[in-house]
């Protein structure tokens, strides 16, 4: 390939570049403007070695030649600066070779193993990668490919044939691989789910990096999986609308980084091949200063004292074969794995099973269940069966299993067995983290690891195979390190950057795996359970969990805990052994599990469907048996599932009354133009966007609008749609999900053609006299001025969006008239003034209106037995997009739903240990104290991820509730649209009530 | 009124007596002059300074995870000062700032007394310094006297912050800035004994003085380096903890750190109650008391700046604040006011008018005003100041130096170009 610089950099010279990426180094070598050798590798973390070892390949073409070198790359930093080499920013590099190659592009994407980087070329250069939460592509594509038990190229080949696309959360790693489970355990093809893991990455590109700048023009894609992958290539030709010669896939791809570090060494320091492998040996020698920790074991004795107490929590799982009489079976099918045991009459284990469900667990059990019979024949009777975990639903309704329990009831029937007196269990999986605490033999509160956190044990496993070990290897590896790296608390996305920044330093595969294993730990203890000294946890801890079969886990954790624990040998079969346990209890008179042949005849087909049910558009996944029976699945509500309710069998649903209530401003658009105002000749159409803010004052500026004379126009309520819409111009990526979509609120009102679009600042929220302030959150005070820098399509219409105090009449009709008569000619004051009284007046006829719902639910639910469920959040969380249905399926749970908002009016505020000086939390506070002085209500508190103030409520309502002797819940929201996770929590919730006798 | 607040524990007049008062770092030089003036008005005082690792890990401990990064290192420097054995644990108080504003940070105060409810020592008071009447303490008031000392010592600070980090990238003789400053920061503690200090001809000479010790290490040295102005929510702006060191790794580069001051930061906040009179008629008493503060405020910033333009034309001068809030007009509207709100805007436009192209915008992870202030303001400034090169950093306890370091090379890649 020929190299022509037109700053004439490359003439008659040899330059060397390299390119050190979080996987792969690439070398490349420039001779007198040809490029004549390019490798790449693997460097599995050995930076300086690997390195070496390819320059020392191509001493034949280096050998008696003076040349050039510079390094690149994240990892490459800390090499460059050990040998005294040249060394130059990854993005600067790419630009270099972009403007020496292909002057006429105007935008590069460039994917690598965990950074997505974009450079702007035309209409002011403007280079940009990705922030601390974008999650890693390439590493992310690769997991997703180990998810769905494919290898990289099966998973592009299957892609190209996909049939349709799943939503899948493009925020980072973590939260779409939430997604992609129950797509995976629903039945979906692998081809549908492989094109959508790509979408999903171009989403991310597009939305998370683009911030505000559209990618048009030649587009150049760089990096490994975007070299490599077809699917992902068709997905982001598709998505950016490019043309094939707009759309540039160079043979350089992967090693545009390296050309242009050789490009930029030209004026560098000469040097020759002894001189450079002397220094790179030499740097090899030195380790900077990492931070790290002490070991996990003082010497051997200790190592062996440790593995001799922990093998005393066993349970005998000998007897194969030679048991006869009555058994049971559980069956835990989890997010990753399929996990089965059969017991016996007296809890010892005949039968055990772990796998990865390889994206089919009905295949799964069906061969276990078929293994089991042909094992056992007749010396065993099958007396009870149970199943648990993600796909509970699917199992029990595939095989007939006697019973289906909530997760954490199985896991603590289990770790009953191993200490009746158990008071704390932690379970860390695959991908979640649950614990919880036991209190006078029931669960006492349960905590789940937030999205953010997820994807801990299934991390280690990844990122074991990616520096080329096993799991079993990996974890051995880490018992021996004498220098662990302190590597963090974070979210995988945050160690994948503190490994690659160990990795700089020079620290072993020893030291990150015992270091990884430290963060798993510190994980589960700071940011899940977020305890403050062991004694917090408890006295009797079990562990249990597949991450816990890792020796080094368990260790750092008794060490970090400073305690004992005891981890049962069956560790990772828990939940099955559980369910097992749980069968044996409740012995059914006559199990109706599937006969052998009926096993073996059992016919399963999926396909996916869109219900119509309503305007959410659930995207269902059909699963079907025998060719009759049905499982629908994915569905947000029983309309999905085919289920129609009569009117008082409906339970009330505040959520869905307020939505309701939201929608019966629309019909009263066409009222006749009042007489008197000056907008009579040309009606202007006001646009008001459905987000923040907006869903409780919307009745206020209606009526306001509307009395004037305007005709509003409401964008509706969110839809994953819609949210694209608006993505390409969101300029923080870590804002909440409810302000992110207000850009595609506006972007819907701008295609309807409004003459305005309203939005006001408001510093000062309505003071219900409730706490010490009555603010805003500083997003929903602001979001129009971040709204008016950043969409460039605002400037086509008029975006108004005055500071105003909504407190006081006579103040707002002051500054709604200099506002609106700036806009609009021929406002009067007087006019004003009269619809400020009655927008006021009909704001508080909603909330009224909301309050006497509220009231109508708790007496039907008293009346009815039924149990309420105080649903709190933010009024904007009532959105669909938002809440992603968790209310209808409250409700499908047989609870009454309220919102904070509708119970809270006649509730004087509690005592606070914090500030209450934000009027929406104020009613979190009030709700909570609702709560603890009703025995049939629980609160569920909704949390957007990303919003900064429920740092401070979800501790201080816990605590108001804890102190009330109540359950705290707590359910995250964000883009993710799988409620399996709420469901477990909320079974749970349900579960541990009805321990606790509610 | 007011919802019912948790009992705290008062800091008492017997408590003055003999408990010592720890005060976190946030500004170097200009909280140990600030605490200084405590001091010398009867309370013992201890600036706390230490900035090693476990700080971050007690934070992660004790306070909610999410909550802003610096909650959790001025959380954590204070229990692992009262953990550190140094004092007698029942005879401190700790000392924290408050503002009061629609920010995650006027909870700092009692997200601080949860920590310490949580780690056993609930019974240790904590003492809000505020200038908003938030909490009352019979053994703590800040009088007239003692706040105009404290005022002489922001502007102290101020000059000496602008002053030493226009030195220290061309210092000939490696540590004389950092000495100079160490020197004046003696002086000053050991002035503040005397009541003459108090007037306003020493304090003007003395910025003299000081003008001239910082004037002597420059010489006729060009400032010829590529100038990075830093921007950001107050606290990682400032702290060398907050910010991974941010003004040194900036020096090891090459380039001339540039610190919007922190009487910016007072001013913006008097400039805020007139604001809500202008905007909502609300609190009009407060409105006037504002604006009588911020002329009386603004006099002491210009005769300092004046001083700099007609003495030491060498030296960027500090920015006159009026004109300062005045440029955000057609980016954000005065009235987002919280946390650092659209002063941070403003000083991003005021370090371009400088001249100073590049600008870091630092800030905690998921701070929520700098969603809208920050990040949200980028595009615009960048759109309509072509040549302007602005990078966002984020820090958290789980970020690494790398990360941000890398980002800010990009952007100094782009700024020598």
């Amino acid at each position: 390939m020929i190299i022509k610089d037109n700053k004439n950099r490359t003439s008659g010279k040899l330059l060397m570049g390299i390119d050190i990426g979080s996987t792969t180094a690439k070398i490349v070598l420039i001779d007198d403007g040809r490029m004549v050798y390019s490798r790449y590798e693997r460097h599995f973390s050995q930076v300086r070695q690997k390195t070496l070892e390819m320059i020392e390949a191509i001493r034949d073409m280096l050998m008696g030649r003076s040349f050039t070198v510079a390094v690149s790359g994240s990892a490459g930093l800390g090499m460059a600066n050990a040998a005294s080499l040249l060394f130059v920013q990854e993005v600067y590099a790419t630009a270099e070779s972009v403007r020496t190659l292909q002057p006429d592009t105007d935008a590069v994407i460039e994917l690598g193993g965990e950074d997505a980087k974009i450079i702007f070329f035309s209409g002011g250069l403007d280079e940009r990668m990705n922030g601390s939460c974008a999650g890693g592509t390439g590493a992310f594509i690769d997991q997703m490919a180990t998810l769905l038990n494919l290898s990289n190229t099966e998973m592009d080949d299957l892609s190209l044939t996909h049939k349709q696309l799943y939503p899948i959360a493009s925020r980072c790693g973590v939260f779409a691989k939430t997604d992609i489970q129950p797509l995976i355990n629903q039945g979906a093809t692998k081809a549908d789910i492989a094109a959508s893991i790509y979408q999903a990455v171009v989403n991310q590109t597009v939305g998370g990096l683009a911030q505000g700048r559209r990618i048009a023009g030649k587009v150049m894609f760089l990096g490994g999986p975007l070299y490599y992958c077809k699917g992902l290539r068709e997905r982001f030709k598709e998505t950016l609308k490019l043309s094939d010669e707009n759309a540039i896939f160079p043979e350089y791809g992967l090693y545009a980084v390296a050309i242009g570090a050789a490009l930029y060494s030209a004026d560098g320091e000469t040097l020759n091949y002894e001189l450079l492998t002397d220094r790179l040996r030499e740097s090899m020698k030195q380790r900077d200063t990492v931070s790290t920790l002490p070991p996990l074991f003082k010497d051997k004795n200790e190592y062996q004292a440790f593995i001799t107490r922990h093998s005393k929590n066993s349970v005998k799982t000998e007897y194969a074969g030679a048991y006869t009489g009555d058994a049971y079976i559980g069956i835990d099918c989890g997010s990753t794995t399929t996990k089965l045991t059969v017991i016996t009459d007296n809890c010892d284990i005949i039968y055990t099973y772990y796998s990865s469900n390889k994206g089919n667990p009905v295949a799964i059990v069906r061969e276990q269940l078929t293994k089991i019979y042909e094992l056992f024949g007749d010396s065993i009777t099958v007396r009870g069966c149970a199943v648990t975990g993600y796909g509970e639903e699917l199992i029990q309704k595939a095989f007939h299993i006697d019973f289906g329990l909530v997760e954490t009831m199985a896991h603590y029937t289990a770790a009953k067995h191993f200490d009746p007196e158990v008071d704390f269990i932690l379970d860390i999986g695959g991908q979640d983290i649950k614990c919880f605490k036991i209190r006078n033999n029931s669960i006492d509160s349960i905590m789940l690891n937030e999205a953010c956190s997820s994807g801990c044990g299934s991390f280690i496993e990844t990122f074991a195979k990616s520096m080329g070990y096993t799991v079993e290897e990996f974890a051995r590896e880490g018992l021996y390190s004498k220098a662990p790296v302190d590597l963090g608390t974070r979210c995988t996305v945050f160690m994948n950057s503190s490994v690659k920044q160990a990795q700089k330093d020079g620290a072993s595969v020893r030291d990150i795996s015992a270091g990884l294993s430290l963060s798993v730990v510190k994980n589960a203890l700071y940011k899940v359970i977020r305890a403050a000294s062991p004694d917090e946890l408890g006295q009797r801890i079990v562990v249990q969990g597949g991450t816990f079969m890792n020796d080094a886990v368990l260790r750092c954790f008794e060490k970090e805990v400073g305690r004992e624990v005891v981890r049962p040998n069956i560790a990772g079969l828990m939940g099955a052994f559980g369910a097992a346990l749980y069968a044996r209890e409740h012995k059914p008179a006559c199990s109706t599990i599937l006969s052998l042949q009926e096993v073996k005849e059992l016919r399963h087909e999926s396909r996916s469907a869109v219900c119509k049910g309503c305007t959410n558009n659930c995207r269902l996944t059909v699963n079907i048996f025998n060719g009759d029976e049905k499982l629908i699945s994915g569905n947000q509500c029983e309309k999905g599932a085919g289920i129609r309710l009569s009117d008082d069998e409906q339970l009330p649903n505040l959520y869905e009354y307020k939505r309701k209530l939201i929608e019966s401003y629309d019909a009263s658009d066409n009222s006749p133009l009042p007489n008197d105002t000056a907008l009579k000749k040309t009606r202007q159409r006001i646009g008001i966007p459905m987000a923040l803010g907006m869903y409780e004052l919307y009745p206020l500026w209606h009526t306001l609008f509307t009395s004037l004379g305007f005709e509003v126009v409401r964008s509706g309520f969110s839809t994953r749609a819609l949210y694209q819409k608006g993505q390409f111009s969101i300029p923080s990526d870590t804002v909440c999900y409810p302000a992110k979509l207000m850009h595609g609120h506006i972007e819907t009102l701008l295609e309807q053609g409004v003459d305005a679009i309203f939005y006001p600042c408001l510093t000062y929220n309505i003071n219900e006299d409730k706490g010490d302030n009555f603010y805003n959150c500083p997003v929903v005070a602001y979001y129009s001025e971040l709204l008016q820098g950043n969409m460039d399509s605002l400037h086509k219409t008029k975006f108004i969006c005055p500071y105003l105090n909504i407190n006081k009449e006579k103040e707002l009709a002051r500054e709604l008239t200099l506002v609106l008569q700036k806009y609009f000619g021929g406002i009067t004051k007087a006019a004003v003034t009269r619809a400020v009284k009655e927008a006021i007046a009909a704001y508080r006829k909603h909330m009224q209106l909301i309050y006497a719902e509220g009231e109508r639910a708790v007496r039907f639910a008293r009346e009815k037995g039924k149990r309420i469920m105080i649903l709190a959040g933010r009024p904007y969380h009532i959105d669909p997009e938002i809440c992603h249905g968790i209310d209808k399926l409250a409700t499908s749970l047989d609870f009454v739903v309220v919102s904070e908002d509708s119970v809270t009016a006649d509730v004087t505020p509690p005592t606070l240990g914090v500030l209450n000086q934000w009027t929406y939390h104020s009613r979190l506070y009030a709700a909570a104290k609702y709560a603890c002085e009703h025995d049939d209500t629980q609160l569920v508190q909704l949390v957007s991820f990303g919003c900064g103030v429920d740092a401070v409520t979800t501790d201080e309502v816990r605590v108001i509730l804890e102190n009330g002797g109540k359950l705290y819940t707590q359910i995250k929201i964000d883009e993710i649209t799988n409620l399996g996770a709420v469901r477990i929590r909320l079974r749970s919730l349900i579960g541990a009530l009805k321990e606790r006798g509610q | 009124m007011a919802a019912a607040k948790a009992e705290y524990i008062e800091f008492t007049k017997e408590m003055k007596r003999d408990y010592t008062i720890l005060v976190p770092t946030m500004l170097p030089i200009h909280f140990k002059l600030i605490s200084n003036v405590l001091v010398s008005y009867g309370y013992k005082v201890d600036f706390l300074e230490e900035v090693d690792g476990d700080i971050k890990e007690s934070g992660l401990r004790l306070v909610h995870n999410d909550t802003c990064y610096p909650a959790l290192l001025v959380i954590g420097q204070l229990i692992n000062a009262v953990e550190s054995g140094r004092y007698d644990k029942h005879k401190i108080a700790l000392l924290i700032t408050q503002t009061g504003g629609g920010c995650r940070a006027s909870n700092y105060i009692y997200l601080l007394r949860k920590a310490l409810k949580k780690a056993g020592y609930g019974y240790i008071p904590v003492i809000s310094l505020n200038f908003g009447g938030l909490e009352k303490h019979s053994g703590f008031k800040i009088t007239v006297p003692m706040l105009y000392r404290m005022l002489y010592c922001a502007f102290y600070g101020d000059l000496m912050m602008l002053m030493a980090n226009q030195c220290r990238p061309y210092e000939k003789e490696k540590g004389i800035t950092d000495r100079t400053v160490k020197k004046w920061v003696d002086i000053l503690l050991e002035e503040s004994s005397h009541a003459s200090t108090m007037r306003y001809s020493h304090v003007k000479k003395n910025y003299r003085l000081i003008a001239d010790d910082f004037a002597k290490i420059l010489g006729d040295t060009k400032r010829d380096k590529v100038k990075v102005g830093i921007v950001g929510e107050i606290y990682v702006k400032f702290s060398p903890l907050g910010n991974n060191n941010l003004e040194s790794f900036l020096l090891k580069e090459g380039v001339e750190p540039v610190v919007p001051g922190f009487v910016d930061f007072c001013l913006y906040c008097v400039y805020n109650g007139l604001v809500d009179y202008d905007l909502y008629r609300i609190r009009p008493f407060k409105a006037f008391g504002s604006k009588f503060l911020y002329k009386f405020l603004l006099g002491k910033l210009r005769y300092i700046r004046t001083m700099m333009q007609e003495h030491y034309p060498q030296f960027m001068p500090m920015a006159d604040f009026d004109e300062t809030q005045r440029r955000v007009e057609g980016y954000i509207g005065r009235g987002a006011k919280m946390g650092e709100g659209w002063l941070l805007t403003a000083e991003m436009l005021e370090l371009i008018s400088e001249g100073v192209n590049n600008i870091i915008c630092t800030q905690p992870f998921g701070c929520l005003p700098n969603h809208i202030a920050g990040k949200g303001m980028m595009k615009p400034i960048k759109e309509r100041n072509p040549g302007v090169n602005i990078v966002a950093i984020d820090y958290d306890p789980g970020a690494t130096a790398i990360n941000q370091e890398n980002r800010i090379k990009l952007m100094l890649s782009n700024a020598s170009r």
